[in-house]
């Protein structure tokens, strides 16, 4: 019963995406071109890139289709600074999103830990909390650009603050709902502390923390393409912003299809983690 | 050195530079490393001489300091091993990172790279396609550039503190002059007088720029307040492209290749190029931090010598083909070969059927005219960009280093004018940089 869903779910996804490009193709057929535009001059309608390949309106499912292939074939080519393959780009905004995540679980789970296991540093750090949660990471770019004076570290901090809220407080949600039951058990046989917290709270609370790290990742990139379409240099959110530039659509296209198939997997791969530690009572 | 502090009690407000000897802070720096280039050299030849330190000293004392520098003279030519030695010293710093931003007024930069006229003067130089102004901005002053492609009332404003702090900058040369345009929407084909344009909005790339001057200056000369009669909005050039196609603004000014981009899209038409409101007007620069040139001379020197280089390159018409295809692929303009050869040759469509010759459209010449400062500097304060009394010409001369281009260009054999001030043309109107003040005042419409 249960393939059987699977297979009819598989088969009305391909229809959907079947349904899905057929419209857009249909949508996106060349207007013949007018009779006023071929009564100019031959120099000028050469000028204006007359038979070549022109971006004019939203472009065809061939033409993005044929981007794919095109950077697919060749993701790791590096042809200057400016121009890298979308393998090389896609790395970069990993790394970035990678070092900010890590450096946002150092500080998040021990803090969260903190807060969990104390109400009084629940209601003391709570309004701070409450008050830096809700600020878009990007109204900090400038700030930090302006005090870390470098564009690289600013970017590694924007995910880094990005990361920091999901995860503190779902750490800290966790730690404070481990049951009472467990933790008495622990006192009564006296378990010293920092066993208690790793053998006992930990496992209990790591379905929750797992939950806000997972948000964590999702927000993170989100917001490093547009970090990086703001700073620049390297990064699929630089790619984004170099094909904007030259108002190339088709590739504009196929980097948002890359940035959500990335961030699909991103997100499968904490779902599986999140699977690894959930138990049941 | 920043701009002096006015109301610092222990500062000369009126001597030019910190040790009040030289007429300008750019001369100052410049006698003070031709000393040390001096002494560096004598200081080589004595050692040379006289291995045993102590010889030297005995015969110094027997003959006395001038009989020896005379004698000594007479066979070493100092003045040659100077020169040798300003040449050649050893950089201070290899590799560079250089911002600049996909337009052609960044060619000789671009060029440079390309075409590697860095590496034959030693120099291992990283171009880094930048996303805006303000972030080139950000980037010069966080010392992640060293050096910045940048539009030309940049360094003026930075080194005011006009939109960031205040921070010293200096601009040994001007990359290029024209290359922009009035680029307007298809259906305004019939709406060519400007002063019907009231309540047209308009897009420019960043407020200290020459193309937000020219435009104000452009619509004030035509009877309409730019702040109050039409909508200025700062917009990144491929956002204006399109935006006019949606029809959210109604025009553009801003750099190439984007108004040839916008007739190529078939969006726009070029109502007029920026060299029919001043011709051969300044537009983008090359600037660095006066910390930067303070303490790498060598390197800012080669640095310059190679634009220069690049720029006297690019100015030929024969070559200007094969730059375009060279600095239109992905790592540089990222645009269409023939829309950038279109702006460079000068040949191009005008968006309403017509093929138009403009050999002039876009020049490279080098020279930073100090009149050209004092003009931005006079907008900047018509416009309310810097406020209260401006000492026009000692701010041109601290950033424009015209003198010092002078002697630059004369070292590779450019020709270069002999005064760094001129009197320019604007729509027929002309500015005596002698006389900021009463140029103000001459106009009607200011903020």
């Amino acid at each position: 019963m249960k393939t059987t869903l699977t297979f009819r779910a598989a088969v009305l996804s391909l229809f959907i995406f079947a349904m899905f490009i057929g419209t857009w193709h249909l949508a996106t057929q060349a207007p013949k071109e007018s009779a006023a535009a071929q009564a100019v001059n031959a120099e000028y309608a050469e000028l204006m890139g007359k038979g070549a390949e022109k971006t004019g309106g939203f472009p065809s499912p061939e033409k993005v289709g044929s981007a794919f292939v095109k950077y697919l074939s060749d993701p790791f080519y590096d042809n200057g600074p400016n121009d890298k393959g979308i393998g090389i780009q896609v790395g970069y905004s990993l790394l970035r999103v990678g070092t900010g995540f890590l450096l946002a679980m150092l500080f998040a789970l021990p803090l969260g830990f903190v807060i969990g296991m104390s109400p009084l540093m629940t209601k003391a750090l709570n309004p701070f909390i409450q008050i830096l949660k809700p600020i878009s990471p990007l109204a900090w770019m400038p700030l930090a650009l302006y005090t870390l004076k470098d564009s690289e570290v600013s970017g590694i901090f924007v995910i880094f603050i990005c990361s920091l809220w999901p995860m503190l407080i779902n750490t800290a949600f966790g730690v404070a709902g481990v049951r009472r039951d467990w933790i008495n058990v622990a006192r009564t046989l006296e378990v010293n502390p920092l066993r208690k917290a790793f053998l006992v709270i930990l496992p209990a609370a790591a379905p929750t923390i797992l939950t806000g790290m997972r948000i964590s990742m999702g927000i993170a990139w989100i917001v490093i393409v547009a970090a990086e379409m703001l700073v620049g240099g390297t990064g699929i959110g630089y790619f984004v912003w170099n094909e904007w530039n030259n108002l190339a659509l088709p590739n504009v296209i196929f980097a948002i299809t890359m940035i959500g198939l990335v961030g699909m997997a991103l997100d499968l791969g904490f779902g599986t983690l999140q699977k690894f530690v959930t138990y049941r009572e | 050195m920043s701009l002096i502090n006015p109301f610092d009690p222990n500062v000369k407000l009126h001597a030019g530079c910190s040790c009040g000897q030289h007429s300008s802070e750019a001369e100052h720096l410049e006698a003070e490393s031709a000393a040390l280039n001096r002494r560096m050299v004598e200081n080589t030849v004595m050692r040379a001489l006289f291995p045993q330190d102590v010889e030297r000293r005995r015969f110094l004392s027997a003959v006395g300091v001038s009989t020896a520098l005379a004698a000594i003279s007479e066979f070493i030519p100092f003045g040659a091993l100077e020169a040798f030695a300003q040449d050649k010293g050893p950089l201070e710093k290899k590799d560079l990172k250089i911002g600049f931003l996909p337009i052609t007024c960044a060619t000789p930069i671009i060029f440079a790279g390309a075409a590697d006229f860095y590496g034959k003067e030693g120099l291992n130089v990283t171009l880094q396609k930048t996303a805006g102004w303000a972030i080139v901005r950000d980037k010069v002053l966080a010392k992640e550039f060293d050096a910045s492609h940048m539009l030309s009332p940049m360094p003026l404003a930075i080194s005011m503190g006009a939109g960031s702090n205040a921070t010293p900058m200096v601009m040994p040369l001007m990359e290029n002059t024209n290359g922009n345009a009035i680029t307007l929407h298809v259906k305004h084909k019939n709406n060519r007088d400007p002063k019907n344009w009231k309540g047209m909005k308009f897009a420019i790339p960043f407020d200290y720029s020459m193309h937000n001057f020219l435009l104000r200056y452009y619509l004030a000369a035509n009877g309409l307040d730019p702040d109050r009669d039409v909508q200025l909005r700062v917009m990144s050039p491929p956002d204006m492209v399109a935006n006019l196609r949606s029809g959210n603004i109604d025009g553009f000014i801003v750099a190439e290749p984007f108004n040839q981009r916008a007739v190529y899209e078939n969006v726009g038409f070029i109502h007029a190029l920026t060299s029919e409101i001043w011709n051969n007007h300044p537009c983008c620069a090359f600037a660095a931090s006066e910390d930067f040139v303070k303490h790498n001379p060598n390197t800012f020197a080669a640095l310059v010598r190679s634009i220069m280089r690049a720029t006297v390159f690019v100015n030929k018409a024969e070559n200007r083909k094969g730059v375009a295809a060279m600095i239109a692929p992905a790592n540089y303009l990222n645009q269409p070969p023939t829309v950038v050869e279109q702006v460079l040759t000068g040949r191009f469509a005008d968006g309403l059927g017509q093929v138009r010759n403009e050999p002039d459209r876009i020049g490279f010449d080098p020279f930073p005219w100090h009149s050209m400062a004092v003009w931005m500097l006079t907008q900047m304060k018509r416009w309310g960009y810097i406020k209260g009394n401006v000492n026009y010409k000692e701010i041109a001369e601290k950033v424009f280093l015209a003198t010092d281009a002078r002697k630059r260009m004369a070292e590779l054999d450019i020709a270069a004018p002999k005064s760094t001030y001129g009197k320019h043309q604007i729509l027929g109107k002309e500015f005596d940089p002698s006389k900021p003040e009463e140029y103000l005042k001459s106009f009607a419409i200011k903020a």
